[in-house]
């Protein structure tokens, strides 16, 4: 873990002001970029930041650490939410992202894990990180190594047939080292799910499909600790999802819930409304 | 799209090179009943929104499922159905790769794939969203037809052609952002027949798609500045591929092609194959992508980076002219 809380009243404090700081990094970063993937950066934070600073085993000044526990953003253009989270812990400075997009850029919309450190699989087409994570999974067991996979998904990106190929496969090699987590915001590029391409009824598609589910509210920092706190054995046979109930644009009183902020940029106006927003979000 | 602009997803759908091609399949839709369009959560940014606003009961958005979507389409095909397929050139070509082989080129069947945002011009994007290399992958699908319009005007002519084009075809499009080489729609379009923009004695260069403005920008330099009169042809189509207008260039003794993708495959391995057979012989040069996945950058730095701008394409000229190389600071 990468904080010194001493109890969990604390690391909820701690997390909670992170996730402030994490916004307002993910505002400034659209700006710079010109435009970025807000809507699905903003509803990840609290599951990247209680990942990232408390549960995985990582080492940000060694991040290819052989025994690390692997994390796959398999909603790519998750880009412009997670490069702040990934500086914020240490894996390189703030200013390491300031032409963030632009020509010759390591960082761009969708991260390159041969140029951002801490990305452990280059992503942006949907429906892959679940079968990265498959493929880890064995490896890890095949080599008696006891570290885990996380998989990030979007609830849209759920809408591709590899990702149930990718779990019936889950369940069938027994991989209870893997863990797909599904940052359930409701909406996507065209509309909400429900109306594109209904995935319900959700959570009994994984139980189908042999997985053991867990459906949290994903900005509840407790409720996020309770659950990635007491994970499934690492030689379970079951793997395991966890549904995280998410505000697409969180934070934002003018992104909350609104389809076309899945990709936007901001004026000094907006910027300005949207930092505003997030600092009215401290004292709740 | 610099810095500091305020625009969502939304605003994207008003530009009007990209809107023509979503206003020539509305008024198709108009005329034609069994035109069915089909998208994956990508409606608004392949601008088929007009399509799904006005006719819903023949708009199918599939969620994020390339796959599923391009072989949905060949059984609508089965049924007399002329589907457009509209998703981004990479998931087209790739994601739903042998969908498209075996499902509607083996058959035959009458669907149309216009894949937009391809080539580079997802520029940040990356490597997941480009397409370098649908035009060598598609190519080699029997049955096949490709088309890379130079322009919004050529894309609104393609889109209307393809409506009385029998088989599979591949409409490959940009973000909409591209300027123009035509003035309007006014112009002899057809499929599998080359267009030559400028005449020329000293090269040709064969161009497809944003690279015919950069071509033709390229020749006029050349002959303002080096008295090098360099023809340029706009390959539209890939395959069926034009061997006569090669042929004819091939008069010329030089030959550069440009193009946004791989090296490898596509425009210039498509030239490169007519040229060897008929034992030709000639200087030849092909300016793209050199075999690697690209850097990230907004489009115009990536065609200055590969050299399929205007400067690029008049530095490769010069150089299989046996010229002297002008040193350039920027890319
Ligand atoms: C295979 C593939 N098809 C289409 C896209 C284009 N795309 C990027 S994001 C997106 C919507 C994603 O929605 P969701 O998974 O719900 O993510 P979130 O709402 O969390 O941003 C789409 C269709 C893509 N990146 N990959």
């Amino acid at each position: 873990m990468l904080h010194n809380c001493k109890d969990r009243e604390e690391l909820v404090r701690f997390l909670k002001g992170k996730a402030i700081d994490v916004r307002k990094k993910i505002i400034q970063l659209v700006v710079t970029a010109g435009g970025g993937h807000v809507g699905g950066g903003l509803s990840m934070t609290e599951i990247l930041l209680v990942m990232y600073y408390h549960i995985l085993n990582i080492d940000p000044k060694n991040p290819k650490k052989a025994d690390r526990d692997r994390f796959i953003l398999s909603k790519g253009h998750g880009g412009v939410g997670i490069c702040p989270v990934l500086s914020e812990v240490g894996y390189f400075d703030d200013s390491m992202m300031c032409d963030f997009n632009q020509y010759l850029s390591p960082f761009g919309m969708h991260p390159d894990m041969n140029k951002v450190p801490g990305i452990d699989m280059s992503t942006g087409s949907l429906g892959h990180g679940l079968s990265i994570g498959v493929g880890l999974s064995i490896g890890a067991r095949l080599q008696k190594q006891t570290w885990r996979s996380f998989v990030l998904l979007g609830d849209g990106e759920c809408n591709e047939g590899s990702v149930w190929e990718a779990a019936m496969s889950a369940k069938h090699f027994g991989l209870g080292n893997l863990t797909a987590i599904v940052d359930r915001n409701k909406l996507m590029i065209d509309g909400p799910v429900s109306e594109i391409m209904e995935i319900e009824p959700f959570e009994d598609k994984w139980k189908a499909f042999g997985w053991q589910t867990k459906v949290i509210d994903g900005h509840d920092v407790n409720a996020l600790l309770d659950v990635f706190e007491n994970l499934p054995a690492i030689d379970s046979k079951v793997p395991l999802v966890v549904i995280c109930n998410t505000v697409k644009g969180r934070g934002i009183s003018f992104m909350e819930n609104v389809t076309k902020w899945h990709y936007g940029g901001l004026d000094e106006a907006t910027e300005k409304q949207a930092l505003g927003d997030l600092e009215k979000m401290r004292n709740t | 799209m610099a810095g500091g602009l305020s625009y969502t997803i939304d605003d994207l759908n008003d530009l009007t090179q990209a809107q023509i091609y979503g206003k020539v399949l509305n008024e198709l839709g108009r005329k034609r009943p069994e035109i069915v369009c089909l998208t994956a959560d990508l409606a608004k940014s392949t601008k088929v929104g007009d399509f799904f606003a006005e006719f819903p009961e023949r708009s199918f958005n599939f969620g994020i499922a390339e796959q599923n979507m391009m072989t949905a389409a060949a059984g609508m095909a089965l049924t007399g159905l002329k589907p457009y397929v509209s998703t981004f050139g990479a998931f087209a070509a790739m994601r739903a790769c042998e969908q498209v082989r075996t499902d509607l080129c083996y058959p035959k069947l009458n669907v149309k794939i216009v894949g937009t945002h391809a080539g580079l011009s997802m520029g940040n994007g990356g490597t997941t969203h480009h397409a370098t290399e649908d035009l060598g992958i598609l190519r080699t699908f029997a049955n096949m037809t490709i088309v890379v319009p130079a322009d919004g005007f050529e894309t609104a002519k393609a889109i209307e052609a393809s409506a009385d084009y029998d088989g599979p075809m591949y409409i490959r499009v940009g973000r909409g952002f591209e300027p123009f080489v035509y003035e309007s729609i006014d112009y002899d379009y057809k499929i599998g027949k080359a267009v030559r923009m400028r005449e020329g004695k000293d090269l040709t260069i064969i161009a497809c798609g944003v690279c015919v403005l950069a071509a033709i920008e390229a020749a006029e330099e050349l002959e303002a500045e080096d008295g090098v009169s360099a023809g340029v042809i706009n390959m539209h189509t890939i395959k069926p591929l034009d061997k006569e207008a090669i042929l004819e260039a091939a008069g010329t003794k030089c030959i550069v092609t440009a193009e946004e993708h791989n090296i490898l495959g596509g425009l210039g391995g498509a030239v490169a194959e007519v040229i060897a057979e008929a034992g030709l012989g000639i200087k030849f040069k092909r300016l793209g992508v050199p075999d690697v996945f690209s850097v990230i950058g907004y489009p115009e730095d990536l065609y200055a980076h590969y050299k399929i701008d205007m400067a690029g394409i008049y530095d490769g000229v010069r150089e299989l002219l046996g010229m002297e190389k002008i040193e350039r600071d920027d890319h």
